[in-house]
């Protein structure tokens, strides 16, 4: 049996993955490679704040504490946000960003598709919602993962060096601890596990296309779903948190 | 913030007296002229300038504002200026547009930027020190270049007019969220009213820059207006601001940072207006010189993200070439 506290945790999560997410693709906005791809990354990122803040006002009217998305989003210590390790893994480069976007685009609108089926019906509202949009950021960043990957010979290694660097951290997408297992049994939120053979397939025909190697998914690095992340955290937090750290308990 | 485009505009025309009457003849019918049309060699050129600079000021407006994106206080605060942010990357995009149907490519116009052979307004090179920065910029300077760019809307260059249209209503969105954020500043504890009038302080001078030089110091001005590329004058559209905006500071229980500020009955042909104090020029030429505090900074932040994107727009042309050769079959 799921329990509300479950729920919640689980909402948190979810909402944390794209809180974090679009911080770190809104720094690219006004310093992307060319004008049409501010333009893009600004709306991927402008689409992730939205989802995330829809899942934070469902998860605080879940907790019933009178937490609202502000108090959510700001107000918590770094080991107590539960998103992907892969959310927070710094811009880099185009290379880096693009990548992580297309594995995460992905998973995600795998995820959401399978989660219009939830019990839980304003979570099925915002699957439908988002998978919409999250239809286009994995079309965009596939796109140009094949660029990326068969332009030229520098664009080549660019990807190479990226997916080296991000391939470790796609096993947490599909961990299920036993939060996970709970959620999924009550058919509220999606069984990650079952999602990561289609992930596969989908990484597979990009990466092909893009003339990239297809490695194994490694688990190697997780822990962002029990709150223990890398050293990128702290000083996102630090941006993301400094007026409602500076200024406790104003309205903005 | 447009009509600094005119700065050091030449407005000088090789064609004939005939050709150059003729032309005149169908600004004066307020006919719009359309790219493929003929149009004395000046007014292409004071157009591409205008354009080009209106252009690059969009573009260089997304860093000051930028830089509170991932500070933002609220999540509805950031998503707002993002969608901001989104947007003057999207003017910049149609303004580039219409200045390409004159004959010039947007790599040259970005050229011209990186190189400082284009300018910008000069605005964007004060920095944002504060929240309430965000604010004050919706409020004042998207309020200044609405009263720039509505007579715009008018402007004999069909294209220019058009973008100005769709322009001008998401720049008044803009100036709406701005001076909605300054009120809930006001409204909020003595740091943030503090943080708002230190805003007011520093933003009101360089806001009442943007029109430009005064009309004393304006040679081009006659020229442009009898083209139809200018609707006003540079202190004509300053008045309109400052009398437009006194009233809005009183209203937020700010006070604007002139002590001459007075209201004058017999102004604005008996309407009454405000008289201000002097504006610093020499503060305004040093900035549009490139010494303003952050000319370099501004410059230097497009050039690295020029230079950073080089190879992601080489491989996009590599890979759109072997698309390209690969036979129909292959497809």
């Amino acid at each position: 049996m799921a329990s509300a506290e479950d729920i919640f945790c689980g909402l948190l999560r979810l909402a944390d993955d794209h809180l974090i997410l679009g911080q770190r693709v809104s720094e690219w906005s006004g310093h992307a490679p060319q004008l049409e791809e501010d333009l893009a990354l600004s709306n991927i990122a402008l689409d992730l704040i939205g989802s995330a803040r829809a899942l934070y006002q469902l998860a605080g009217e879940t907790e019933g504490k009178g937490r609202d998305e502000d108090q959510l989003a700001f107000l918590r210590d770094e080991r107590a946000y539960h998103n992907l390790l892969l959310a927070e893994y710094p811009n880099t480069d185009f290379a880096h960003t693009i990548l992580r976007q297309f594995y995460f685009s992905s998973f995600q609108q795998l995820y959401w598709q399978a989660a219009l089926e939830s019990t839980l019906p304003e979570l099925a509202a915002i699957a439908a919602k988002s998978l919409k949009e999250v239809a286009y950021h994995h079309r965009h960043a596939a796109d140009w993962v094949i660029r990326l990957g068969d332009g030229t010979e520098l664009s080549h290694q660019r990807m190479l060096a990226a997916e080296a660097n991000l391939a470790p951290y796609l096993g947490e997408m599909f961990e299920k601890d036993a939060l996970a297992g709970r959620l999924a049994d009550a058919a509220i939120l999606p069984d990650p596990a079952e999602l990561q053979a289609a992930f596969a397939a989908d990484r597979a025909n990009i990466l092909t296309r893009a003339s990239l190697p297809v490695a194994d998914i490694e688990s190697r690095l997780s822990g962002g779903r029990s709150g223990r992340h890398t050293e990128a955290m702290g000083h996102l937090l630090a941006e993301l948190q400094y007026m409602q750290h500076r200024f406790p308990g104003q309205q903005w | 913030m447009y009509a600094q485009g005119l700065i050091g505009a030449d407005t000088a025309s090789g064609e004939t007296a005939e050709f150059l009457a003729a032309f005149q003849a169908r600004i004066d019918a307020n006919e719009k002229i359309e790219p493929r049309e003929a149009m004395p060699e000046g007014y292409r050129r004071t157009l591409i300038r205008q354009i080009g600079q209106h252009a690059h000021s969009e573009i260089v407006g997304m860093l000051p504002e930028g830089n509170w994106i991932t500070r933002a206080p609220s999540l509805r605060r950031k998503a707002a200026l993002l969608a901001k942010v989104q947007d003057e990357g999207g003017h910049g995009l149609y303004l580039y547009a219409a200045a390409e149907t004159l004959g010039i490519s947007r790599e040259q116009m970005t050229q011209d930027l990186l190189s400082g052979k284009a300018k910008y307004s000069s605005i964007f090179n004060y920095p944002t020190l504060s929240w309430a920065d965000i604010g004050a910029i919706g409020w004042l300077v998207d309020g200044a270049a609405i009263m720039n760019q509505i007579p715009l809307c008018r402007c004999s260059y069909g294209p220019y007019a058009r973008a100005m249209i769709r322009i001008c209503k998401e720049e008044s969105f803009h100036q709406r969220q701005g001076y909605e954020i300054m009120l809930t500043l006001a409204a909020g504890s003595a740091e943030q009213k503090d943080m708002a009038q230190d805003a007011l302080n520093r933003w009101w001078w360089p806001s009442l820059m943007m029109f430009g030089p005064p009309d004393s110091d304006s040679q081009n001005s006659d020229q442009s207006m009898a083209w139809k590329i200018k609707r006003f004058s540079n202190d004509e559209l300053r008045q309109k601001f400052v009398d437009a905006t006194v009233p809005q500071a009183d209203r937020l229980g700010l006070s604007v940072p002139d002590d001459q500020l007075v209201w004058n009955e017999a102004k604005n042909g008996g309407a009454g207006g405000y008289d201000f104090g002097p504006i610093d020029w020499s503060e305004f030429w040093s900035v549009v010189k490139g010494d303003g505090p952050m000319n370099r900074q501004r410059i230097a932040a497009r050039q690295k993200a020029w230079d950073d994107g080089a190879w992601v727009r080489e491989a996009a042309l590599a890979h759109a070439a072997k698309k390209a050769a690969q036979p129909q079959a292959a497809e």
